[in-house]
């Protein structure tokens, strides 16, 4: 069975900017063990920025991240990294010239205490698609096979905590399915995952709780069975 | 037939110092997107170490412990520049970079001439490989076939490096996606002095090695810095094989050049360069380089404007000032003022390229040189009076650039710039070995300005309303329709294609007029100097303009001109000493590490910091928070990956 320890991040009072813009105001949430938390809101609402802010690749102006106790705030990003916050960018950013082998390559880790340890055979096991065509090169991959294979290749560094950014755009039905249940069973084994989303159904069907951001403001953090008891918030925060 | 064997045997082996040092430029581009001009230096200072080695180390076993420990030396010197040189600057603007090598090549220069003097070093020979081996009877130097048995076993070794362990795919991955890499838990700064360290060491491999055929001196640097670029950019940036290749068909073609048509020792490898990329515009091995593949670089580009009252008002105190130098200020200055005045225009010229074009040009001299030949010929052959000469330079000089940069124009990124600097090269050398025509080295004298320029300070009035008049022309024109339509071409071809824009040929009429306005200072700078030699069309000018533009502020409007001002009131006073290159790298490096956004963009945000701004480019709510933007980089340069 896989494990992983204990722990909680925790963003207070965080305040990014994107040159001048000013993108999250005051975003405070936190995300315990074992859980996995939607984040939701619109286009421009901050999601991104939120996930970047954590991974320190946008530095908040002001605030505190903090993952396990230790604050992440103005580390560079390679230590939150190492941390063990596995990221998935928005934009895949697969290395198209290297093969899939070589894309899990560089997300590997060393193991880290009391974290499950992935290896490239039990990484294929799960997205046995990529297993195939471990030899290719990453640009012969279809929008989806890229989307598994920056999944796969950040679960390679043993992560504790995943960090999805809007797994599913720009993805067919099917495959967003299947992705859907590969987030279940990495949830069902105890790996936590903050994931962006604006696919309501998709996050409705892995999450068990909901952030609603709008305007980099909190807008909403409960569980998802009351979000559908106010369908007010939906609409005001949600829908087109 | 044996004749034939030995030269080619002996271009086999000057290409195993070729390869070495050009397969370290390659790796140090591929990963870090630097444009290593002191590569050169590395590959002197391991010809240096490698000879004082020698000195001590007796025999066989000391020989090439000597040449395996210069490359070691150098490594570790390549480390230092990259920690203390390079690392301040990473987040600088693309490419501006290379600025601060130009600084340590000035550097290395005069600590090299302080540690060995300025004697020539002759190599010595390498012991147990002091004979010849007779092959179809002719001789061929036991030395040479070691070199051509080892550089196979080099390049396997990189080729191993990179394909087959994990370093390499870290180095790999990176060359594509440097965040990506540190937001996997990857510490990229060391993985970048990693390379720098093979890539330094690979240059004082190939200088030390090849101590035994050339020997050490001080011009070394640069007189292997064109070669090197024009074998990897043959190759394909960042293909170690395409490297080997490429420096295997220099080196050959050039030993034969050398007995069958010596006049085209000079230009050969240009030649063959250009004919490469005209066929394979990515080099042999390389791969198209996909646009914006490599996100932006730095922070949005902040909209330039027309100037306002206040810098209105301070240029016209300035043109005030100038006009008043003669009646105050000393013969002296006067000439010191025209010389400033001639390379303002030829850098802002370049800058209009550059900064609003997005075209990095490496061999710009190419027309400021072009245009004072143009005017020169006249003058010398045909007896043109000055004001037909005049007139002439910037048609001449414009017309050199229509055809480069059609030729040029189908290339992006570095493969333009290394284009540019091969066609450039190509005219240097047609001006150099036509004797009778151009008075090749001696070049032309005695080229006058008209009677009514020739009072004291007339010609310094004529420079002054031509060159500040070309220099407001510019800028004219970067806030006109095509200034505007320039400048999206820079910042999105695709979207300023869709909007109608045809992007190549705005760019190949920017090209048209940097190289005419290059060519009007040509003409200023001939009539006012009395004569020209071809070192006007060296590589070393066309970099003095780049180092300028680059060090005033590319994304900034007066960048070029503040630049190409501030170097050469250094340059004239420094030059007085013994030591001034040292002190001029030194300042250079201080000047990059202290603003890297050039003088005026750094001054600027200081102001902005202090004073608050009210132009912020965010502030319209055009930009999608939460979203980075991806798009091609402005003036940048880029190539292949490591393969």
């Amino acid at each position: 069975m896989r494990q992983w320890v204990m722990f909680v991040l925790e963003l207070t009072g965080v305040n990014s900017f994107y040159g001048k813009a000013h993108i999250l105001r005051d975003l405070g949430f936190s995300i315990q063990a074992g859980e996995v938390v939607s984040l939701l809101g619109r286009n421009g609402a901050g999601k991104t920025t939120t996930v970047k802010s954590i991974m320190q690749l946008v530095s908040p102006a002001s605030g505190e991240v903090t993952f396990d106790g230790q604050s992440l705030t103005h580390l560079p990003t390679h230590r939150v990294a190492k941390l063990g916050i596995g990221y998935v960018p928005e934009e895949r950013r697969i290395f198209t010239d290297l093969t899939i082998s070589e894309n899990l390559e560089v997300g590997r880790q060393p193991p880290r205490d009391g974290v499950f340890e992935w290896t490239q055979d039990i990484v294929f096991e799960l997205f046995p698609n990529l297993a195939e065509r471990r030899n290719n090169r990453g640009k012969a991959l279809s929008g989806g096979e890229q989307q598994m294979l920056s999944i796969a290749r950040t679960l390679m560094g043993n992560p504790r905590l995943l960090l999805l950014d809007e797994p599913s755009e720009g993805i067919a039905p099917v495959i967003v399915e299947q992705m859907a249940q590969t987030i279940l069973k990495l949830k069902s084994e105890g790996l936590p995952v903050l994931l962006s989303e604006q696919n309501l159904h998709f996050a409705k069907i892995v999450s068990d709780r909901a952030i609603i951001i709008e305007g980099g403001l909190k807008k909403y953090d409960g569980a998802f069975a009351e979000l559908e008891s106010q369908p007010e918030i939906r609409d005001a925060y949600l829908s087109v | 037939m044996g004749l034939f064997i030995a030269q080619l045997l002996t271009g086999l082996a000057n290409a195993a110092t070729l390869f070495l040092v050009a397969s370290g430029l390659s790796l140090i581009f591929g990963v870090t997107r630097i444009v290593n001009f002191a590569h050169g230096s590395f590959y002197m200072l391991g010809a240096f170490a490698g000879y004082s080695l020698m000195q001590v180390l007796p025999g066989a076993i000391g020989f090439w412990a000597s040449v395996l420990l210069s490359g070691l030396i150098v490594g570790v010197i390549g480390v230092i520049v990259e920690i203390l040189v390079l690392r301040p600057v990473y987040k600088a603007p693309e490419l501006f970079q290379l600025v601060a090598t130009f600084g340590v090549i000035l550097v290395i220069q005069d600590l090299a001439l302080m540690i060995w003097g300025a004697e020539d070093l002759l190599g010595p020979r390498a012991p147990g490989l002091k004979g010849v081996v007779r092959i179809m009877g002719e001789p061929v130097p036991k030395y040479d076939l070691a070199l051509i048995a080892i550089t196979p076993f080099v390049l396997f070794g990189l080729w191993y490096l990179i394909t087959r362990t994990r370093v390499g795919v870290l180095v790999r991955a990176a060359t594509q996606d440097r965040e990506m890499v540190a937001a996997l838990g990857v510490n990229q700064s060391w993985l970048f002095t990693g390379v720098f360290f093979l890539g330094a060491a690979l240059a004082g491999l190939g200088g030390a090695i090849q101590l035994p055929k050339g020997g050490a001196d001080l011009l070394m640097d640069f007189n292997i810095l064109a070669a090197i670029f024009v074998v990897v950019v043959i190759g394909g940036m960042g293909s170690l094989p395409g490297a080997y290749i490429a420096a295997v068909l220099i080196s050959v073609l050039n030993v034969f050049g050398v007995s069958y048509l010596p006049q085209s020792t000079l230009v050969l490898m240009f030649v063959v360069m250009a004919v490469v990329l005209t066929i394979r515009p990515y080099g042999l091995l390389g791969r198209e380089e996909v646009v914006g593949e490599h996100g932006q670089v730095g922070e949005p580009e902040r909209p330039i404007k027309p100037a306002g009252t206040k810098a209105r008002l301070l240029v016209g105190a300035l043109l005030i000032a100038l006009l008043a130098l003669p009646a105050v200020g000393s013969h002296f200055l006067v000439i010191l003022a025209t010389d400033i005045i001639i390379f303002c225009l030829f850098a802002a010229s370049l800058h209009f390229l550059l900064g609003l074009g997005g075209l990095v040009s490496f061999g710009h001299a190419a027309y400021f040189g072009g245009g004072a030949y143009v005017a020169g010929l006249l003058v010398t052959h045909a007896h043109a009076p000055m004001e037909l000469a005049f007139l002439l330079a910037p048609v001449g000089a414009g017309l050199a650039a229509v055809i480069v940069g059609w030729l040029c124009l189908r290339l992006t990124g570095v493969y333009f710039a290394m284009l540019t600097l091969a066609l450039a090269q190509l005219l240097w050398s047609l001006v150099f070995q036509w004797d009778e025509f151009t008075g090749g080295d001696d070049g032309l004298v005695d080229i006058w300005p008209a009677s009514w320029l020739s009072e004291s300070n007339s010609y310094f009035y004529f420079t002054v309303i031509v060159g500040v008049g070309g220099i407001i022309l510019l800028r004219h024109i970067a806030h006109s329709p095509f200034g505007y339509a320039l400048r999206a071409s820079r910042d999105s071809q695709r979207q300023a294609e869709a909007t109608g824009i045809n992007t190549k040929r705005v760019q190949w009429m920017a090209f048209t007029l940097a190289g005419a306005l290059a060519g009007v200072s040509g003409a200023l700078f001939v009539f006012s100097k009395g004569s020209v030699f071809p070192n006007e069309l060296e590589i070393a000018k066309s970099f003095d303009a780049l180092i300028v533009v680059f060090l005033g502020g590319v994304k900034t409007l007066s960048g070029g001109v503040v630049g190409a001002a501030s170097l050469e009131l250094v340059k004239d006073y420094l030059t007085r000493f013994e030591y001034w290159r040292l002190t001029l790298g030194l300042l250079i490096i201080v000047v990059v590490i202290l603003a890297p956004h050039g003088i005026v963009g750094s001054l600027r945000k200081l102001y902005d910091k202090v004073f608050g701004s009210n132009d912020d480019p965010d502030s319209t709510g055009l930009n999608t928070p939460g979203t980075t933007q991806s798009r091609d980089m402005p003036g940048g340069v880029s190539g292949g990956g490591v393969s």
